[in-house]
């Protein structure tokens, strides 16, 4: 592409980014400190004294992971992985969908 | 120009509430009788974005304490400088009336516990509490307040009491003192001790400030009562009574309510706050 | 008996080893599971606090699988800093090797999507770029840019802005099998997600190192030349994504 090619994609990008841009809210931050939060994450209360999280011995290799199946990734279906064993969720061969 | 805005000046002898930013829009158009509030210093030391906005905004109207969870002054080993650092940059940014932190530990090596974990009362501890509250102020610049734990066990290899080590360590630092009625009562009844005369032996000319707040009933494996802290209810009657009682010994005095759990709707704070007002009015 | 803080943290992570010894209740006898409160207090802040951080991970687990996940990787992970609203940064890593979750592929990334709407969030206020100073044919070329301190690039491998808006946004269809790359950009507090058209990132990378407008435009068609410096350039703006060359770099 030619120097001046370039500088007319340029201003044409400038020029379709500025009509964009109109739609954007120039809010005064003031305002927009109104609105939601992440709640902190350090606090200084215990937990509720009746769960036994601390005390419960974990088992990752025990079949309790098929409560996966709860989750949204069970609805989640991509392509077989590179052995050809077709399972849910798994996309390893995939590569960048980019031109070379 | 004189600043008169309120971050410049002492806490109010007055209540406060914790602040939780779902509560922003209630606290800044019907705050009731709160006139401070205190944030935890940690969930402030992001960069900037809205957290920053939101203190600076609530800076306006409201005196502002900050209250440390993760400095691990009671920690066996050297402070972390860089959170220390962190805390500087914190203190300067925001000027609070007041900085308080913790007696217990959280870091240990690398990892940070994420727990106010508790210490033994000994003359080596003593020693490395006092020598960290001396580092922070000294970085700081300005007092720090120490906040009395909630425990659910004791060291066998205290040879202190809590209130004896919390004096020692004013004399030595002279540091401030926040006193958690809550904390008190809570650590009594798991310890088996007279929540009033924990408070008639605590160095009360030292409290800066004051903190009531809710807790969980359990038992421990003997059956034995175990109160747990977790910020989660409402204030119940015999704390509110020791506050009572605490006031008229010290005077008035800042008074913060916490709700860290399960946080209710602004108006159910704003209940809590003025209960504590009352507690406030006979002494005022 | 003295209790190391040690041999305290080590019983506080690992419920097989005893409760440390010189530890009493309230008439002298061993602590027994009053040292649980502790236990508790730790496994569930940190559990809350990943699943807080982790929204899309979580969603995708499902609660009780995100509650497991989170009590195995708090305990070979604890925390290395006081902050907790950046906990979690080991997450993508070890979702990658982690035998029970190895086989959904695009987990690792979900967890990066997560992460990064969480550095977003917490990062530096920046003025945007002044799309002005792109005005006039030399001069724009010359220009030169930022990414502001809230925006973050992610490549993927998967179609992630797919999988996020699936979780996400109502009604939204499922994932195509396809690569994406997402832009998170903050434009005033909350961060927002935007897919990528093929190019950006690499254009928005080299504006980022120090080419100006033209050099990067040029590097980037070089190996792409399908490569669309509008859109680009009018998601850059619109979302603020960018901001003054003379900014501090994060």
């Amino acid at each position: 592409m030619s120097n001046t090619m370039k500088s007319v994609a340029l201003a044409s990008a400038v020029a379709a980014a500025f009509a964009a841009q109109t739609t954007t809210v120039e809010a005064a931050a003031k305002e927009k400190c109104y609105g939601v939060s992440l709640a902190g994450a350090n606090d200084c209360a215990a937990g509720p004294g009746t769960t036994c999280a601390g005390t419960s011995t974990v088992d990752y290799q025990g079949n309790a992971w098929t409560l996966v199946d709860k989750g949204t990734c069970a609805e989640i279906e991509l392509p077989a992985t590179a052995d050809g064993t077709p399972r849910q969720g798994s996309l390893e061969e995939l590569d960048r969908d980019l031109p070379a | 120009m004189l600043d008169t805005s309120p971050q410049n000046d002492r806490l109010p002898s007055a209540p406060g509430v914790g602040y939780k930013p779902q509560h922003f829009n209630d606290l800044m158009q019907t705050p009731g009788p709160v006139s401070w509030i205190e944030v935890h210093a940690e969930n402030y030391m992001g960069e900037g974005g809205r957290p920053h906005a939101q203190l600076r905004a609530l800076q306006e109207r409201f005196a502002l304490s900050v209250h440390g969870v993760g400095l691990s002054i009671g920690g066996q080993e050297p402070l972390d400088t860089e959170h220390l650092d962190r805390l500087h940059i914190l203190i300067e940014r925001t000027s609070p009336a007041s900085f308080s932190e913790h007696l217990a530990w959280s870091t240990h090596g690398a990892e940070f516990m994420n727990d106010l974990l508790p210490l033994p009362y000994t003359d080596t501890t003593l020693d490395h509490v006092a020598s960290h509250i001396t580092q922070v102020q000294d970085k700081l610049g300005r007092q720090m307040l120490l906040e009395n734990p909630s425990s659910y066990l004791a060291f066998e290899e205290s040879t202190w009491s809590e209130t004896d080590f919390l004096s020692e360590l004013v004399k030595r630092t002279g540091c401030g003192l926040l006193l958690d009625v809550n904390n008190v009562f809570i650590s009594a009844t798991n310890l088996g001790y007279s929540p009033q005369s924990y408070v008639d032996a605590y160095p009360l000319h030292a409290v800066g400030e004051i903190h009531v707040g809710g807790h969980d009933e359990d038992s421990d494996d003997q059956g034995a009562p175990l109160l747990i802290d977790s910020h989660g209810k409402p204030v119940v009657d015999p704390v509110w009574a020791l506050l009572d009682y605490t006031l008229r010994k010290t005077g008035s005095r800042p008074v913060l309510v916490e709700w860290d759990n399960d946080v209710p709707d602004w108006p159910v704070l704003r209940a809590e706050a003025e209960r504590a007002a009352k507690a406030l009015q006979p002494v005022q | 008996m003295t209790v190391s803080q040690s041999s305290f943290r080590e019983a506080l992570l690992d419920a097989e080893r005893p409760v440390p010894a010189g530890l009493n209740n309230a008439v002298g006898g061993p602590a027994g599971a009053r040292f649980s409160v502790y236990r508790n207090n730790v496994i569930v802040s940190l559990s809350e606090a990943l699943a807080t951080a982790f929204p899309l991970v979580r969603k995708l687990l499902g609660t009780e699988a995100f509650a497991q996940l989170a009590g195995v990787f708090v305990r070979a992970h604890p925390p290395d800093s006081p902050l907790i609203m950046f906990y979690g940064e080991a997450l993508p890593d070890f979702l990658r090797d982690f035998e029970p979750l190895k086989h959904i592929g695009y987990l690792p990334d979900c967890a990066r999507l997560d992460l990064a709407f969480r550095q977003s969030y917490h990062a530096a206020d920046a003025p945007p770029f002044d799309p002005s100073v792109l005005q006039g044919e030399d001069a724009g070329q010359m220009a030169r840019a930022r990414l502001a301190p809230a925006t973050r690039l992610l490549r993927s491998k998967w179609p992630l802005h797919d999988i996020w808006r699936l979780n996400m946004v109502p009604d939204a269809p499922k994932p195509r099998a396809i690569a994406q790359d997402i832009m998170i950009t903050r434009p005033e507090f909350d961060p927002q997600p935007t897919l990528l058209p093929p190019g950006s990132i690499d254009w928005l990378e080299r504006l980022h190192a120090g080419a100006t407008f033209g050099e990067a435009t040029d590097m980037v068609l070089s190996s792409n030349p399908t490569f669309d410096l509008t859109e680009t350039l009018t998601l850059a703006l619109t979302t603020h994504a960018l901001t003054d060359y003379t900014t501090k770099e994060r």
